[in-house]
């Protein structure tokens, strides 16, 4: 390998990407909208569920109990309900999500320790959205009754005999922004490594001078090493800006070692960008090779990853098949270094397959070219 | 004189088609040596074996001294390489496209902004050296094409098809300096099937069905032709295409 011809083939990759207003868009612009709108608008914790309250009693005991969700900080009271009719209505409208119905011997069922059944009409359109609220209803509902049954005169004496007590560790105030932001690091680093080098042999083929640099000395490991160097320095930039802005717009703080993250990113995106040449090999069109890049490497990495869809909820079949998406590790490490500051030993396994992935690229894009040249 | 290229009985076979069969020739210093042939006579492949891109299947060939089996590598050092296409990039300036060709064959900075001035000048580009490639006629971006082929001063050039495309003025301004390129030592190999530019080369291989059917100075084939046939001046075009015939004629083809 000849540094010279590296550096020239560097030299006019960057002039390329200077001239062409797509790649700019793409290497610059686009992470920074990504980052704000996965940073404002996406996000996964569920607060302010609005809810309304269809009270057939009326009692000191119903007011209370209703309080009990207004005060939890989850739940948004939009009023009291007269009739089943406005039930209806609230619900069809979309003004409540949830509305509970509370039966008219509420009180004195209470009072007389009978068992008393509190009904909630919920909104299932949004499935993920009332499965969560459906557990707060329940978590309230329970601690109220957790409280009357130990106000209970007979059995004030004896204490609860089960108390959990819970500490959530490395995201305590369970902030989907700490979770989101740190993952997104892999979806930047793919649109700059798979979907912007994609387009880098085939440009050539089409534009023709692929047969000048086949006649030329130049080895294919220095074309391929020649045009990702500049994407690479790119998405090395995006990093640090994520990292910055990260911390000053949205208080995601990076809590391990910044260099481990840098060299760790690093092995990712030479994978990465291994897979955007190699499909700019195999493919010598440049609408054909972005299809493929968008179908094979950016999709796959957005919903197969774990980014924002758990994988343990998906279907058994689905979940062997994340093990082949090199962004699922990444972003295990990513979330690892960002929030638990995890070290190398504890993260060596999916380094250890990123590394494998990385290595197979590019004897696969080293092989094709070669093949190409002949 | 000493012989640049040299090729004897040289066989390419893709599976069970003979692109090039049994060719001998040789080139030599200085010389400017056409391949003239329809599409698909091999002019081609010979090219590409020639370049060092192509493994032959049987036969000698050697271009600069190197052997096209064995030294592939010190071939690609050595040649100058200009396609029909005019490999540019359509978003370089002029002087990106030159340097960029320098920098594939490692010339040294100083040496090149030596040459790339002179050829700048030689080619008359020097006021479009900041000009977008892809907004140069088409004039223009074949002789930017042949800057680039250019930049690393190499020995032996070869031309496939250089002046498609391109209108008669430019075409004849171009062969002047092909010829001056040649005065000066350069070897040049040429394909072309604009008979009238084979009268620019010393020598012309009118190549048909993988075979070479005549090698001669244009002069000469043309003399011979008038001769054995008995055309008044034939033009190239008209040995061209009597040969082509006389040739099925004695294989049996129709």
């Amino acid at each position: 390998m000849n540094f010279k011809r590296l550096v020239a083939i560097s030299r006019k990759e960057f002039i390329h990407i200077r001239r062409d207003t797509r790649s700019l868009l793409f290497s610059f612009l686009i992470p920074f909208v990504l980052l704000l709108l996965f940073g404002y608008a996406l996000s996964l914790d569920i607060k302010n569920i609005p809810f309304s309250v269809l009270d057939y009693n009326d009692s000191a005991a119903s007011r209370e109990f209703v309080s009990g969700f207004s005060q939890s900080g989850y739940f948004d009271l939009k009023g009291y309900l007269n009739s089943e009719a406005e039930l209806k209505n609230t619900i069809d409208s979309g003004k409540s999500l949830a509305v509970i119905v509370i039966p008219p011997d509420f009180e004195k069922n209470l009072k007389a320790s009978n068992k008393v059944t509190v009904q909630t009409i919920i909104d299932g359109t949004n499935s993920n959205k009332a499965s969560i609220a459906l557990g707060y209803i329940n978590a309230i509902s329970q601690s109220y009754s957790a409280r009357i049954f130990t106000e209970d005169k007979v059995l004030k004496e004896m204490k609860a005999p089960l108390s959990s007590e819970i500490r959530v560790w490395y995201n305590e105030k369970l902030d989907s922004r700490n979770f989101i932001i740190p993952g997104l690091i892999a979806i930047i680093m793919l649109i700059i490594a798979s979907l912007l080098t994609s387009q880098v042999i085939s440009r050539e083929w089409e534009n023709g001078t692929m047969e000048q640099l086949i006649v030329s000395p130049v080895k294919p490991i220095e074309l391929i090493f020649g045009k990702l160097l500049p994407y690479f320095i790119i998405g090395m930039i995006d990093l640090s800006v994520i990292i910055i802005l990260g911390k000053t717009l949205f208080k995601v703080y990076l809590r391990g070692n910044i260099l481990l993250l840098f060299v760790l990113s690093s092995l990712f995106m030479i994978g990465a960008l291994g897979m955007g040449i190699t499909i700019s090999i195999i493919a010598k069109s440049q609408v054909v090779s972005y299809q493929l890049a968008l179908l094979t490497s950016f999709l796959p990495s957005y919903i197969l990853s774990g980014l924002v869809f758990p994988i343990s909820s998906m279907p058994k079949i689905i979940q062997y098949i994340t093990y082949l998406v090199p962004a699922k590790y990444f972003i295990i490490i990513l979330r690892g270094i960002y929030l638990k500051a995890n070290t190398f030993f504890i993260l060596a396994m999916d380094v250890l397959y990123l590394g494998v992935f990385a290595l197979l690229m590019f004897i696969i894009a080293n092989f094709r070219l070669v093949k190409k040249l002949d | 004189m000493e012989n640049i290229i040299e090729v004897e009985n040289l066989t390419k076979n893709f599976g069970s088609f003979t692109a090039v069969n049994s060719v001998t020739f040789s080139v030599k210093k200085g010389e400017i040596f056409g391949f003239l042939g329809p599409n698909g006579a091999g002019k081609s492949t010979t090219i590409k074996i020639l370049c060092g891109l192509l493994i032959p299947t049987s036969g000698k060939a050697s271009t600069f001294g190197f052997d096209v089996y064995r030294q592939s590598e010190k071939i690609k050092e050595n040649i100058g390489y200009m396609s029909q296409k005019f490999s540019l990039y359509p978003d370089l300036t002029v002087e990106e496209n030159i340097n960029f060709y320098a920098g594939i064959y490692r010339v040294d900075p100083k040496i090149r902004n030596i040459r790339k001035n002179d050829l700048l000048k030689l080619l008359e580009l020097t006021e479009n050296r900041k000009t977008i490639a892809g907004l140069l006629p088409a004039g223009f971006k074949q002789r930017l094409a042949l800057s680039c082929a250019l930049i690393h001063d190499p020995p032996v050039i070869f031309l496939d098809e250089p002046t498609s495309g391109v209108d008669p003025v430019s075409r004849r301004n171009f062969w002047r300096l092909i010829k001056s390129f040649a005065n000066s030592g350069k070897t040049i190999f040429v394909t072309t099937h604009y008979l009238d530019e084979a009268e620019y080369c010393n020598r012309i291989s009118l190549i048909y069905d993988g075979r070479i059917i005549e090698l001669e100075s244009p002069y000469r084939i043309k003399k011979s032709y008038e001769e054995r046939f008995n055309l008044k001046n034939p033009t190239l075009e008209d040995v061209f295409i009597k040969s082509i015939e006389n040739y099925r004629a004695a294989n049996n083809e129709f």
